[in-house]
């Protein structure tokens, strides 16, 4: 005797189609499974209706990839906080529950299928300056660089960014300004990553832009939807870089 | 019919002799080189993005090759390997406490039971000092002691502390170190990279392998890729028992295709089996759950002393439970190696004391830890694992102890190669979990990342040249008749997994071919069951093609699809796994077979008879076995005391 | 097909060729930096907003303390607004100070809502479609609201303010009458809708301050974890005192301390 449910799930065949919303019935779902292992049982039932299953993004089923989207009920990640769609469990939900899954919306995250959208943005911002220039074997040994545990404590907090793009999506900006900032923040905040800290924030910047996010406008959706918390500060951090950027050039 | 039938031994040609410290320098030296202005006329297709493919195809684009890299997932920085939680080993000696390069190599010959090669390993503790130097120099964030200085902790199996971590997250910040690399040479131009893609068959022309057949999975086309030289990097088959800690897409398909190209594929049955994992909590599941090995250093194992016992744990008094693993062996207790620790949860449970639904789980238990270190230190050194825990047992470890039960987490066994890492197959070499070379029978904590950052960072870039020297290689053109026939391949079985139209989804053959591998191939092996297993497998296997349902078609994002063609060769290496299982009947590291045992219940091992690597050749019918003799010249072969 | 290395320039045959090549659209690619782009990046954009927003907030409470001159008396208030014409004198000439402050406020005005304006049409593009489902209320829901539309209501007030206290033209007075009679009669009693809507629109403007003076430190770079509290203190704090002093003056006005 496990819950009844009923999902409203975005269809939309690929990019060219218009899509739209799709209701279906669930019944025996069990509080134990995953939010996904509930999709898992649609669409076990759907292939063997005849019917296109749901696709959707998901790997490794434990929060880290940062694969899995899913606009759950108007918020990413759904309702609980600090958690990835595919650690949400069914025990946060109530039987009978109407549940709206959508998928990531954001111009820069064009829907390939149904709740499947294609972030490669994110890399391409990565791409623009997103590392430290340093080629294997010219590294120096690793006590040589030490590093003020406050600071390591710090860069860390940033850099369990999973990339999964929540930020884009509860933006009501659809900016990707909490994503760039983490990166900006892990490294301008380590040695290594000072010789490229002006240069690096202001072409992951303009590489944001270039990619049709919008503006960032401190609304701190973005923290409160992510799965890593990543701190509302990175982006503080990011706009002092910018500034500092500005005034070296 | 004979299972298989035995071929001509194998050996492992490009290990120089001479002192084994020696050896990596000599390879180095004797192998040929490619002038830099050379380098971007010779292109090379790696497939996988984790640690190792990552890291090798960010290092080929420094070095100026051209690097096609392929990944199934939308992004390079989702490969499994960011998974990995606990940490990293090198032997750096920070601590002062004993340790060094010696010692990690043999630590790890030990912890692999004697199964590995010897002059693989010792490179693998060379280069162990180099990878931390070049992940700190990435900005990968380890943690750190007050002084600035990096941290360590100790790992299972050994007992010195060499291993780096980054809270419980060190696959994740040493993967994006990787990933960074590698999209900084995407930026440069000299890698390009295709997400979304799958390799489905391997190009070989004459003998040498020359690229690869690959589906977009979004729009479904059939593409293919040549190249000058392949590299596999494409992670283990432990989704073969459906199962695992291992992520939903993972998947044989890139090195069974060249395996049925030609590659041997070696020590299938070694599968290494997690004991710290999150027990099955229903039907439903669809994967499991790993809670760092790091746990058990702060974390006591037990179980109630009673069977049947259904107190809840904190009404079970001191004097009632079993702190089993601290009672067999006094001097690891918790820290024993991972096969050692799983197989006796598994006689704990048999024996009807464990605990939780089904009495399928141990306790792992905080308490005396909670009580020496303090709530907050604790929750410094563990907090993301034990929110983790909670997230999907809705129990909160401060308060219950855990309950953990092994799960399949890693294969050592993988393509086999030779000490340049590359197959049977000439231009095809094989990188991280994908090889075999390196880990024996079982494989020892935070030595995987290892493992995956020396070969992509290190060894392949090194070895490789030597190979590409031979070139230039003749153009390939998509119109040759070998390329054509691979295309061919592939689209002939997708066009076959659509038209079957039957009454069951993949998934379900899926599950019952991975319960069929637990029960039989998993923590305890025998050869009746094995047998029976052969028998199951290839019956299922039919009904697969006969009665499979694969909605849609090619042409658009399929994940049935995609699921389906993975099963049918999990299907395949299924059956090698139990073959090999069976012909190897010894106990050795994460394979245990139940005939082959101590009178007080620990694996036995058969040096006389065994102490080979068993790299399968496939033939379609019964595989071909051919030995690799393991020659012990710097460690004496013992038997595994964690007493 | 062929790969161009950059630094390099050279084109080479494209040995690993891929076949059937699908032209996928060309990855946006940003321009080179050049000085000043920064500042048209949309971090940029947020920074003169910041800055105007700051010169603004500072007008604000210059002004707010002549409202309160209002308590001192006829004399003291219509001095004062004389005064404001005179500053600088005689190296000045007559109201050039007023008016250069007239002319930065303008300017800032202009770039605080070009910014604003130019930022908000950047984020209607970046989400072409939009969701099915709202959430009821998370973080800073109501902060998009109350800036981006809270701001446009301001706008329409300050037009109506400047129409009716600087140049008189919906005054009940008229532009020729002295500031204190302006005041006088622009809020007494049976103006009451009057004194409403400017409390409305105060109220507006302590909310839109309340949000930007905290943001406009984060966007200048200046919040830190540790000092958020005190961050958000200091900008409620500014928000209402400016409140409570510009809407002393009317409400005084309406319930006839001031007459």
């Amino acid at each position: 005797m496990g819950m009844k449910l009923t999902l409203k799930i975005w269809r939309q065949k690929d990019g060219a189609d218009k899509g739209r919303m799709v209701p279906y019935e669930l019944e025996d779902i069990s509080p134990d499974m995953s939010f996904l292992e509930m999709l898992d049982v649609l669409n076990e039932r759907l292939i063997l209706d005849g019917e296109d299953p749901v696709a959707f993004d998901h790997d490794c089923r434990e929060g880290i990839c940062g694969m899995c989207s899913l606009v759950i009920d108007g918020t990413p990640h759904g309702p609980q906080r600090a958690t990835t769609t595919c650690q949400l469990h069914m025990r946060h939900f109530q039987d009978g529950d109407v549940i709206t899954i959508e998928p990531w919306r954001a111009g820069a995250f064009p829907v390939i299928k149904d709740l499947v959208v294609d972030r490669t943005a994110l890399d391409r911002i990565i791409q623009a300056g997103g590392y430290v220039s340093a080629p294997t074997g010219s590294a120096p040994d690793a006590a040589a660089i030490p590093v003020p545990q406050a600071d390591a404590h710090d860069a860390f907090d940033a850099a369990t960014c999973i990339g999964c793009g929540a930020c884009v999506a509860a933006c009501p900006n659809a900016s990707a300004m909490l994503f760039t900032a983490a990166k900006v923040t892990h490294l301008g905040l380590l040695p290594q990553g000072q010789p490229e800290r002006y240069g690096r924030v202001t072409a992951m910047v303009a590489q944001m832009d270039a990619e049709g996010f919008g503006g960032c406008t401190n609304t701190g959706e973005c923290t409160a939807v992510c799965p890593k918390g990543i701190p509302f500060e990175t982006i503080t951090r990011l706009n002092a870089d910018l500034l500092t950027a500005a005034r070296r050039s | 019919m004979d299972l298989f039938t035995e071929g001509e031994p194998i050996h492992d040609t490009r290990a120089p002799d001479g002192p084994i410290e020696e050896r990596w320098d000599q390879r180095r030296f004797g192998g040929k080189l490619v002038n830099p202005a050379n380098r971007r006329k010779l292109s090379v297709i790696v497939v996988g993005t984790g640690l190792a493919g990552g890291s090798a195809a960010a290092t080929l684009g420094e070095l100026g090759y051209r690097v096609k890299s392929f990944c199934y997932q939308d992004s390079p920085r989702r490969a499994h390997s960011i998974a990995a939680q606990g940490g990293i080993n090198a032997a750096k000696n920070y601590r002062n406490d004993g340790d060094s390069i010696q010692r990690l190599f043999y630590d790890t010959v030990k912890g692999g039971d004697y199964r590995s090669r010897e002059s693989n390993v010792h490179r693998l503790a060379q280069v162990s000092v180099e990878i931390i130097d070049q992940c700190v120099a990435q900005g990968v964030p380890f943690a750190r002691e007050y002084g600035g200085l990096l941290d360590t902790r100790s790992f299972g199996g050994v007992q010195v502390s060499r291993t780096f971590y980054a809270r419980g997250q060190t696959g994740q910040q040493l993967l994006l170190g990787a990933y960074q690399a590698l999209e900084r040479q995407v930026a440069a131009g000299t890698v390009e990279m295709f997400t979304r893609h799958e390799m489905l068959e391997l190009i070989v022309i004459d003998g040498v392998a020359r690229g690869i057949v690959a589906r977009d999975m979004v729009t479904g086309e059939i593409e293919t890729h040549t190249a000058d030289a392949v590299v596999l990097a494409s992670g283990g088959y432990g989704n073969v028992f459906f199962l695992s800690t291992n992520a939903k897409g993972c998947n044989v398909t890139a090195t069974w295709r060249a395996h049925r190209k030609g590659a041997l594929f070696a020590n299938p049955c070694y599968t290494q089996i997690h004991p710290t994992c999150i027990p099955q909590s229903g039907e439903h599941q669809s994967k499991l759950t790993l809670m760092s090995e790091s746990l058990r250093n702060d974390g006591r194992v037990w179980v109630p002393v009673a069977k049947g016992d259904t107190r809840a744990p904190g009404d079970i008094p001191e004097d009632e439970r079993d702190y089993y693993l601290e009672r067999r062996y006094p001097s690891f207790g918790n820290l024993v190696p991972r096969d050692i620790a799983s197989r006796a949860a598994k006689s704990v449970c048999d024996e009807g004391r464990g605990v939780g639904p089904g009495g399928l789980g141990v306790y792992l238990d905080f308490a005396e830890a909670i009580a020496r270190l303090g709530r907050d230190a604790v929750a410094n050194k563990y907090g993301n694992l034990f929110e983790m825990y909670e997230r999907i047992t809705g129990e909160d470890p401060f308060e219950v102890p855990m309950r953990i039960y092994p799960a399949v987490h890693y294969t050592m066994g993988g393509l086999w190669v030779d000490y340049d890492l590359q197959s049977t197959i000439p231009g095809l070499f094989v990188i991280g979990e994908a090889n075999f070379s390196d880990h024996g029978a079982n494989r020892l904590g935070a030595s995987a990342l290892m493992q995956g950052l020396a070969d992509g960072y290190f060894v392949l870039p090194n070895t490789i040249s030597d190979y590409l020297s031979g070139g230039p290689f003749e153009k390939v053109g998509d119109d040759h008749e070998a390329v054509v026939a691979a295309r061919k391949t592939v689209t002939d079985r997708i066009e076959r997994l659509l038209s079957i139209d039957g009454d069951r989804t993949p998934d379900s053959f899926h599950r019952e071919l991975g319960a069929l591998m637990w029960e039989y191939c998993g923590m305890e092996r025998t050869d009746e069951g094995l047998r029976k297993a052969l028998d199951r497998i290839r019956e299922l296997r039919t009904e697969f093609w006969g009665s499979v349902k694969v909605p849609g078609e090619n042409e658009e994002l399929n994940q049935a699809l995609e699921k389906a063609g993975r099963i049918a060769d999990f299907f395949e290496l299924a059956e090698l796994m139990c073959v090999d299982a069976l012909h190897r009947a010894e106990s050795c590291g994460g394979h245990f077979r139940a005939e082959s045992q101590t009178p007080d219940g620990e694996a036995l091992r058969d040096d006389e008879n065994f102490a080979y690597v068993a790299a399968w050749e496939y033939t379609g019918e019964a595989p071909v076995l051919h030995k690799e003799n393991l020659e012990y010249e710097n460690v004496k072969m013992v038997q595994r005391s964690y007493k | 097909m062929s790969w161009t290395y950059p630094g390099i320039g050279h084109n080479f045959p494209d040995v690993a060729s891929r076949s059937n090549t699908v032209t996928a659209p060309r990855p946006p690619r940003a321009a080179a930096a050049r000085p000043g782009s920064v500042y048209r990046s949309s971090v940029g954009k947020k920074a003169v907003m910041a800055v105007t927003g700051a010169i603004l907030v500072l007008y604000l409470v210059a002004h707010m303390v002549g409202n309160l001159k209002v308590f001192l008396g006829r004399a003291d208030f219509d001095h004062y607004a004389h005064w404001l014409r005179t500053i600088g004198e005689p190296a000045l000439p007559h109201r050039v100070f007023l008016t250069i402050v007239e002319v930065v406020l303008t300017v800032a005005v202009i770039l605080h809502m070009w910014s604003a304006v130019s930022l908000a049409r950047r984020a209607r593009r970046a989400r072409p479609v939009r969701y099915a489902v709202r959430p009821a209320a998370r973080e800073h829901r109501y902060a998009t609201h109350v800036m981006r539309y809270g701001g446009v209501v301001i706008l329409l007030f300050v037009i109506w303010h400047l129409l009716d206290l600087t140049f008189g033209a919906v005054n009940p007075r008229g532009g020729g009458a002295e500031p204190y009679d302006k005041v006088v009669a622009d809020f007494a009693p049976s103006h009451w809708y009057v004194t409403a809507f400017y409390v409305i629109a105060v109220i507006m403007v302590g909310l839109h301050l309340r949000h930007g003076i905290w943001s406009a430190f984060q966007t200048l770079g200046l919040g830190r974890r540790r000092r958020q509290r005190g961050l958000r203190l200091f900008a409620g704090t500014v928000a209402a005192l400016l409140v409570i002093g510009f809407v002393s003056v009317p409400v005084m006005v309406t319930i006839g301390v001031v007459s």
